[in-house]
């Protein structure tokens, strides 16, 4: 197990790399700054550090012999672990459909790039184009009197084929993500497995220590993805 | 996982006394001491006046939260230097390739 883990450590490594080599290379689309919601992934980051916590808690439960506390921490690892996966299908979904608004008469300097492409916009809607088309954009609306004078919105999803942050993020949490479903299907086998005769009991721990390393990995990864990918990946100028 | 912590129990009690393992308290308090640290990434990202400062802070709380899950989730704290060693092993060549390959797509410059 020590051994996979090892070869793992090199396999996300070059996912990462890959990521950070092309961070900032995007022709066009969305970016980190444009859709990473940092509240929402600290929240997943914090559902996945506690259920790293219940699965070493039902493991030293199982090797106490108190089969009860186990399978409700390992139940507990669970519900957490599909709890993240929730997460980042919420994520997912969030970035494939972005919604992008921007103010017409803000000054150019705060907007994003995304943004200024999509307020270019906005000299066709004042000029009362009923179809606006930015390259890139769909589902255009303009307001010509929105709450804070004109305003342009629309919808610019960040996919794997968009642009080389949306391929490289997507393969690096996309194959994270795959652990993370691997380790719920590993874990719920061993709490069905706790009600079979012989199956997981406390002299036979060590399929339940293995899991719990695999799981506890999976972990220590998003520690690296989230500080890496989404803080650095905010911040200018990394 | 270390060898000499097996016991020849042939009943259905505990086979795997991990003598000096933590107790559930001291799990309890790792992961405290995980969500706190944390807290403190997610506050610090929001001090834009750090600027660049904010990579190496960031960078060791992160290196911190690995290494508590790796030594005592991970029990590595408490098992044989061979588990450590491999593991390490792993995360050092991981390592080498990121820099190696920032370094070939001139990631520094």
């Amino acid at each position: 197990m020590w051994a996979f883990l090892g070869s793992d450590c090199m396999f996300f490594g070059t996912l990462i790399a890959t990521y950070l080599v092309y961070k900032g290379k995007s022709i066009a689309g969305p970016e980190p700054i444009d859709v990473f919601s940092i509240p929402v992934t600290s929240v997943s980051t914090f559902v996945l550090l506690m259920s790293s916590m219940s699965m070493v808690l039902a493991y030293s439960a199982l090797t106490r012999g108190r089969m009860k506390a186990f399978r409700v921490w390992l139940l507990s690892t669970v519900v957490l672990g599909a709890t993240f996966l929730g997460f980042q299908t919420f994520e997912f979904y969030e970035f494939a459909n972005h919604h992008v608004e921007v103010r017409c008469n803000d000054a150019a300097t705060e907007w994003t790039d995304l943004e200024a492409s999509l307020a270019t916009g906005c000299a066709a809607g004042a000029g009362g184009a009923e179809n606006i088309t930015v390259r890139g954009f769909s589902d255009i609306e303009y307001h010509a009197t929105g709450e804070h004078g004109p305003e342009i919105e629309g919808k610019y999803g960040l996919t794997p084929r968009t642009n080389l942050f949306g391929t490289t993020f997507f393969t690096l949490t996309g194959f994270h993500g795959a652990h993370v479903t691997l380790g719920v299907i590993w874990l719920m086998s061993l709490f069905f497995f706790s009600f079979k005769k012989g199956g997981v009991t406390p002299k036979r721990n060590l399929d339940t220590d293995l899991a719990a390393l695999y799981w506890h990995f999976v972990d220590v990864v998003w520690i690296v993805i989230f500080t890496v990918v989404y803080l650095f990946g905010v911040f200018e100028g990394f | 996982m270390t060898s000499k912590s097996h016991t020849t129990a042939q009943n259905d009690q505990p086979a795997e006394v991990h003598t000096g393992h933590p107790t559930p308290m001291t799990y309890f308090k790792v992961a405290m001491t995980l969500v706190v640290i944390t807290a403190i990434e997610v506050v610090v990202f929001f001090f834009e006046s750090l600027s660049y400062g904010i990579i190496p802070i960031l960078a060791i709380l992160s290196l911190v939260k690995f290494a508590l899950v790796a030594m005592f989730y991970m029990h590595l704290k408490y098992d044989h230097r061979i588990f450590s060693t491999m593991f390490v092993a792993g995360f050092i060549l991981a390592f080498l390739v990121i820099f190696a390959l920032l370094g070939l797509f001139q990631w520094f410059i």
